[in-house]
């Protein structure tokens, strides 16, 4: 609305500007390639808030996603849940789908910065339903893969921007590397909520596979060090963090687990937990 | 795939992309060097000798837009060129300098504004993405806005070289761009920012305009006095 009346009011200035000028010189070529101008970054202007938006979408979409796999405990509902956590990852894969059609013969670097929090957010849900379901780290072809649209044959998995002539039936959509990276730094944010609640739960199992797991990415993280973008180095802060909660709960699983009757073991936790929280207020 | 194996792609991937950048990054540099050197011939234009050898100093400032082309060429093959917007930001600087450069060429020579495909054609480049390494629109406006404030500082200095009529012609030009840029909705981006810096370029140049007419200095007010 906001946009549309001040477009309406700056376009009744320039026409009197214009007539003005018409009047001063008459052929005015100025003011005929600035419309030119104007149509060009209106079109590019419009096509990055289409993609705020479905980028917004999918990230809320997957955050919910986050947020109904966290309710996954060993209990036997856990099936179910999965594959609810499923059916909304196929909505966000849409969404997505959305994009890829938007991007259609674009330089995806232009709009990059329109749509790379939704892809984390979704890169985050994505591996961590991967993690519940097999234990591992999802790879970037697998999540790759799993966004072509239209048509399920398996696109060029180099660069969308040379697939996308080829066959104007396949959409893909590619998952940058630096996209990927920082999805799975927020991932081990997910895993160490889960190990907390896993020891609530009376879980004795998870905590050790996850430690494990964390201590993994933890590593491979600090093999990329400073040559990734410089989100990382800013995530790898937290990551530590959170490395250090899940060792802690180990640790504590080991010393304690054999003097405390484990439905009590939950306390300890809660109490440690609050005391390793206020640090977060430093990052 | 395991962690550690994913990795190592990645890693892989991302050093790739460091040399890729480095090599960008070496190519700018060199550019850089070069649109200082135009500058350096434009300049003189501003030195009250300088009024009278424009043509030349144009003449020499193409000759250095040469080697610009040749600098640009050898940046193209720096990077896949669908990718060009990955990379933008390395040269996009150099580039705003550059069109500003042929813009300001091409207005003292004919007094005019230089049109897109014109500072393409000087830089050696496309104007549309599909057809390789281009100028992107919102750069081009930035050397457009760069130029007007130049333009002022030309219309002041003209006055000191006792030039009275060029403020009028440069007047009457800058209005026409501002109108034309009022066409624009602009994003609140860095364009934005440069170009809410144009009406004090047009508030200068109306003062000279106003401090020559009032003296009865310029010899047809009438054309650009009261805008």
């Amino acid at each position: 609305m906001n946009k549309r009346e001040s477009e309406g009011c700056s376009r009744r200035n320039a026409d009197a500007a214009q007539e003005h000028d018409l009047s001063a010189n008459p052929p005015s070529s100025v003011v005929a390639a600035f419309k030119v101008f104007q149509q060009e970054l209106d079109t590019k202007h419009d096509k990055y808030e289409r993609l705020v938006k479905i980028s917004r979408d999918v990230t809320i979409e997957s955050k919910r996603t986050i947020f109904l796999l966290h309710r996954v405990t060993t209990v036997p509902d856990a099936e179910d849940i999965l594959n609810e956590a499923d059916v909304k990852l196929d909505g966000v894969r849409q969404k997505i789908g959305q994009i890829a059609e938007e991007l259609r013969g674009e330089d995806i670097y232009q709009f990059h910065r329109a749509f790379t929090p939704g892809i984390q957010e979704y890169v985050e849900a994505v591996s961590f339903l991967h993690y519940i379901r097999h234990r591992n780290l999802i790879s970037l072809e697998e999540i790759n893969a799993r966004l072509v649209f239209m048509k399920t044959e398996k696109a060029d998995p180099k660069g969308s921007a040379e697939a996308m002539p080829l066959g104007a039936q396949v959409l893909t959509f590619q998952v940058t590397p630096s996209d990927y990276l920082l999805g799975v730094a927020d991932l081990t944010g997910e895993l160490m909520r889960m190990c907390i609640s896993s020891v609530g739960n009376g879980d004795i199992d998870t905590p050790f596979q996850l430690s494990q797991f964390l201590r993994q990415i933890h590593d491979g993280f600090s093999y990329i060090g400073n040559t990734g973008p410089y989100e990382v180095s800013k995530k790898l802060h937290t990551l530590r963090q959170s490395l250090g909660k899940v060792e802690d709960a180990c640790y504590t699983l080991r010393v304690r687990g054999s003097e405390i009757p484990k439905h009590m073991l939950a306390d300890v936790f809660s109490s440690r937990t609050t005391l390793i929280d206020p640090e977060e207020g430093v990052v | 795939m395991s962690v550690t194996e994913m990795f190592s792609y990645i890693q892989g991937f991302l050093s790739a992309d460091q040399d890729v950048r480095e090599d960008i990054r070496k190519v700018v540099q060199t550019l850089e060097q070069t649109a200082r050197e135009i500058l350096t011939v434009l300049q003189s234009v501003h030195q009250p000798s300088g009024f009278k050898e424009i043509p030349n100093k144009c003449a020499k400032a193409r000759e250095l837009f040469c080697t610009v082309r040749t600098q640009i060429a050898e940046l193209k093959t720096k990077f896949p060129v669908e990718q060009y917007y990955r990379f933008h930001e390395h040269w996009r600087f150099v580039l705003q300098r550059l069109a500003f450069l042929a813009a300001f060429v091409v207005y003292l020579e004919s007094e005019s504004l230089v049109t897109r495909e014109e500072v393409a054609q000087i830089l050696g480049i496309e104007v549309v993405r599909e057809k390789g390494f281009h100028l992107d629109v919102e750069d081009y406006l930035a050397g457009v806005l760069i130029m007007a404030s130049e333009l002022s500082r030309l219309a002041v200095n003209s006055v000191t070289a006792g030039d009275y009529n060029r403020p009028l012609r440069i007047s009457n030009f800058i209005n026409e761009l501002d109108s034309g840029f009022r066409l624009l909705n602009l994003k609140n981006d860095p364009l934005r920012k440069r170009y809410d810096g144009l009406k004090y370029d047009v508030k200068k140049i109306e003062e000279v305009v106003y401090d020559l007419s009032i003296r009865g200095l310029a010899k047809e007010p009438e054309a650009a006095g009261e805008k």
